[in-house]
């Protein structure tokens, strides 16, 4: 077994161990935490497959931004836990059918009885690169030459789809009560102050 | 790879207009409501710049681009021309509608400006990708801009319905492609042909992903059965949205069926043949019918639109040179026809009105006997009665469709229309011989004024010498 072997069960045993602990958990703060380790495991297990671009995204989008959101979300909402379990025992059949399913995908492809791709001639060729390969430059020589207008394009849509949100909620309500400090202080008396002369009424 | 290799300046007009519209979205920022004038300025300056640029770069061969995205060939170049000439007239009508709704902002602009620009990149794709990305580019556009008006509750259930229904047909679209992908092993339309044409065993593969694209196709298109969405949206958004996305987008829809059907798997012909004559008659039908018991004239140039529909699928499963001259043909006169109808409602409503029923156009002849004039000339061509330009271009799909012998076909749509005649018909006995309930007379800018008549004499003059338009589509495909 040489070191990249045992880095590889090292995280894919954190991997299932983080996944456990995201279903098993009660309290779904916790459930984020451990997917968030899921997340890094992940991010490791791409590496060691040198799609460092992959790991890397997948730190900076999903642990960084995504899963942030989602904790903000989580703690935001109060979730009952008693009433998210009550339904347990109603969908388990259901459930545990969809996960034999997916089990028996996996086995049929992967498993020694199937299609057996793993002896594909392609994935063979498969060959390890140096440390001076880089695949994050290999991607963006790709994006950048041949695939640049495409995604150009689709900078566009999301150009788009900024303008798109911000124009159709951005509101400023003309009737909103605000205060304005510097409006305050310079209020003069006669701006607040309506001094009524009067006579002085007769007594009866 | 150099820069040169990538043959960019085939894609000047598009780099131009994506930077315009960048320019506008930053200017309309900067500058203060009452000027808001100069965005809409800037805006039609953009559209004029980039014809400038698509009447210079104009060639007679296929040029491929941007390592085999992009083509430039004369059928982009003249719908382009055609797609950008639309909206500026589209820009010039809806100014006033906008200013009277309080809606006029730059967001509409940059909206149309970015719209625009995904039908070019729709219209001169070679690549599955490449359509792809224009045609999300144009419809995320029209969506926003269907929902542009907030306070108005229909335009956003209409937002709402193409939202989830543009939706699914992209999901659609993009499962068709995916199949075609991975039988083919390129997105790139040429080879998927060639791959297409000698295809063998993975043909029924092939079937099963023309279907689904063919689906997308006649939701994007509002084909019947996939038509539920079309007059609810152009009846819920307002008018001067509707009036956009009933003409230009449909010029990127024919491209977009020429370039996936002909170009892509033109070797299928007998297969898609047979589905469009069923979408194509179904439109007819459901089109024209139920366009009669409409009493909301957006709604019913709803109807019209999908009749219209048919006739252009019509043209296209015709699969003769002369078939995909007279659809192109076509749908060119259908959507200047359409910016007319449009044009004239918009010209009609005012604040708080949205001239939107048959009723409200009672008596316009003596309210407007030049506008009157105009509708009229506007819905004898979408009738298809000479001397308009709807005639020949009915009478062209017609004449391709007979060519193929299937005589039978043109029986049908010739009786279709007969029955669209009717409600066409309906519009002019209402302006010409009914009294005016609504004496207000009409208004508008000396640009709008000019616009709508060229707009209207073009349908006749069009009508009366059709030999230049015509011989364009057919050196197209030549």
């Amino acid at each position: 077994m040489t070191f990249i072997d045992l880095n590889f069960y090292f995280f894919s045993a954190l991997l299932l161990a983080a996944a456990l602990g995201v279903i098993a958990s009660k309290n779904p703060v916790h459930s984020a935490l451990w997917l968030v380790l899921s997340f890094f495991s992940c991010a490791a297990l791409w590496l060691l497959l040198e799609a460092e671009f992959l790991g890397i995204v997948l730190v900076l989008v999903y642990v960084g931004a995504v899963m942030v959101l989602f904790l903000f979300v989580v703690m935001m909402l109060d979730i009952n836990i008693e009433e998210m379990r009550k339904g347990f025992v109603r969908y388990l059949p259901i459930g545990a059918l969809v996960a034999l399913i997916l089990a028996a995908q996996m086995i049929w492809v992967v498993g020694p009885i199937g299609p057996d791709i793993l002896d594909d001639e392609s994935l063979k060729q498969a060959v390890r690169h140096g440390a001076d390969y880089s695949n994050t430059k290999e991607l963006g020589r790709v994006l950048y030459t041949e695939y640049v207008l495409p995604f150009e394009i689709a900078s566009i849509i999301l150009l788009v789809a900024i303008v798109a949100a911000i124009s159709l909620t951005l509101r400023r309500r003309k009737n909103t009560k605000y205060q304005t400090p510097s409006k305050q202080i310079q209020v003069k008396r006669d701006d607040r102050l309506r001094i009524v002369k009067m006579d002085a009424e007769a007594k009866e | 790879m150099t820069l040169e290799a990538l043959n960019y300046a085939t894609a000047w007009p598009e780099i131009f207009l994506l930077c315009m519209a960048c320019v506008v979205l930053m200017v309309d920022v900067f500058i203060a409501e009452k000027n808001r004038n100069v965005s809409y300025l800037l805006a039609q300056l953009s559209l004029l710049g980039t014809f400038a640029l698509v009447m210079v770069g104009q060639t007679d061969e296929r040029v491929l681009s941007f390592n085999d995205m992009f083509v430039q060939d004369p059928m982009s170049d003249v719908l382009k021309q055609f797609i950008l000439g639309i909206t500026f007239a589209v820009f010039v009508y809806s100014r006033d509608y906008l200013k009277d709704r309080n809606i006029f902002k730059g967001e509409y602009y940059v909206l149309g400006l970015f719209a625009v620009s995904g039908m070019m990149l729709m219209v001169s794709a070679n690549n599955l990708l490449m359509l792809y990305l224009g045609l999300e580019l144009l419809s995320l556009c029209l969506y926003t801009m269907v929902a542009f008006h907030r306070d108005n509750g229909n335009a956003s259930e209409a937002a709402m319905k193409y939202f989830v229904l543009g939706a699914i047909a992209s999901g659609m679209l993009l499962y068709g492609m995916s199949i075609l992908y991975g039988l083919s092993g390129s997105l790139v339309l040429s080879d998927i042909a060639h791959e297409v044409a000698n295809a063998g065993d993975n043909k029924i593969g092939m079937v099963f992903a023309l279907v689904f694209i063919l689906v997308a196709l006649a939701f994007k298109l509002g084909a019947v059965p996939f038509h539920m969405w079309v007059p609810d949206v152009y009846q819920g958004s307002p008018t001067a949205v509707t009036v956009f996305i009933g003409t230009a987008p449909k010029l990127a829809g024919f491209a977009m069926i020429m370039r996936l059907l002909v170009e892509g798997m033109g070797a299928l012909q007998t297969d898609w043949q047979q589905m469009l004559i069923i979408l194509a008659v179904l439109s007819m039908a459901i089109g024209n019918i139920i366009a009669i018991s409409q009493s909301n004239i957006k709604r019913m140039l709803a109807y019209s639109t999908i009749s219209h529909v048919g006739f252009i699928l019509l043209g296209i499963l015709a699969g003769t040179a002369a078939g995909y001259s007279s659809a192109m043909f076509y749908t060119i006169s259908y959507a200047i026809m359409s910016l007319g109808g449009f044009g004239i409602i918009m010209l009609m409503a005012r604040s708080g009105f949205e001239a939107d029923q048959l009723d409200d156009f009672r008596g316009l002849n003596q309210r407007s006997p030049w506008f009157a004039f105009l509708m009229m000339i506007l819905m004898l061509s979408m009738a298809g009665v000479p001397p308009t330009v709807g005639f020949w271009a009915k009478l062209a799909v017609l004449s391709a469709v007979v060519e193929i012998d299937m005589t039978w076909l043109a029986v049908v749509a010739v009786f279709f229309s007969i029955i669209g005649i009717f409600y066409y018909l309906r519009i002019i006995k209402l302006m010409y011989f009914d009294d005016a309930v609504d004496e207000t007379p009409l208004s508008c800018g000396r640009d709008m004024q000019i616009t709508l008549s060229t707009n209207g004499l073009l349908i006749l003059g069009l009508g009366l010498y059709p030999a230049g338009l015509m011989s364009l589509c057919l050196s197209v495909f030549n």
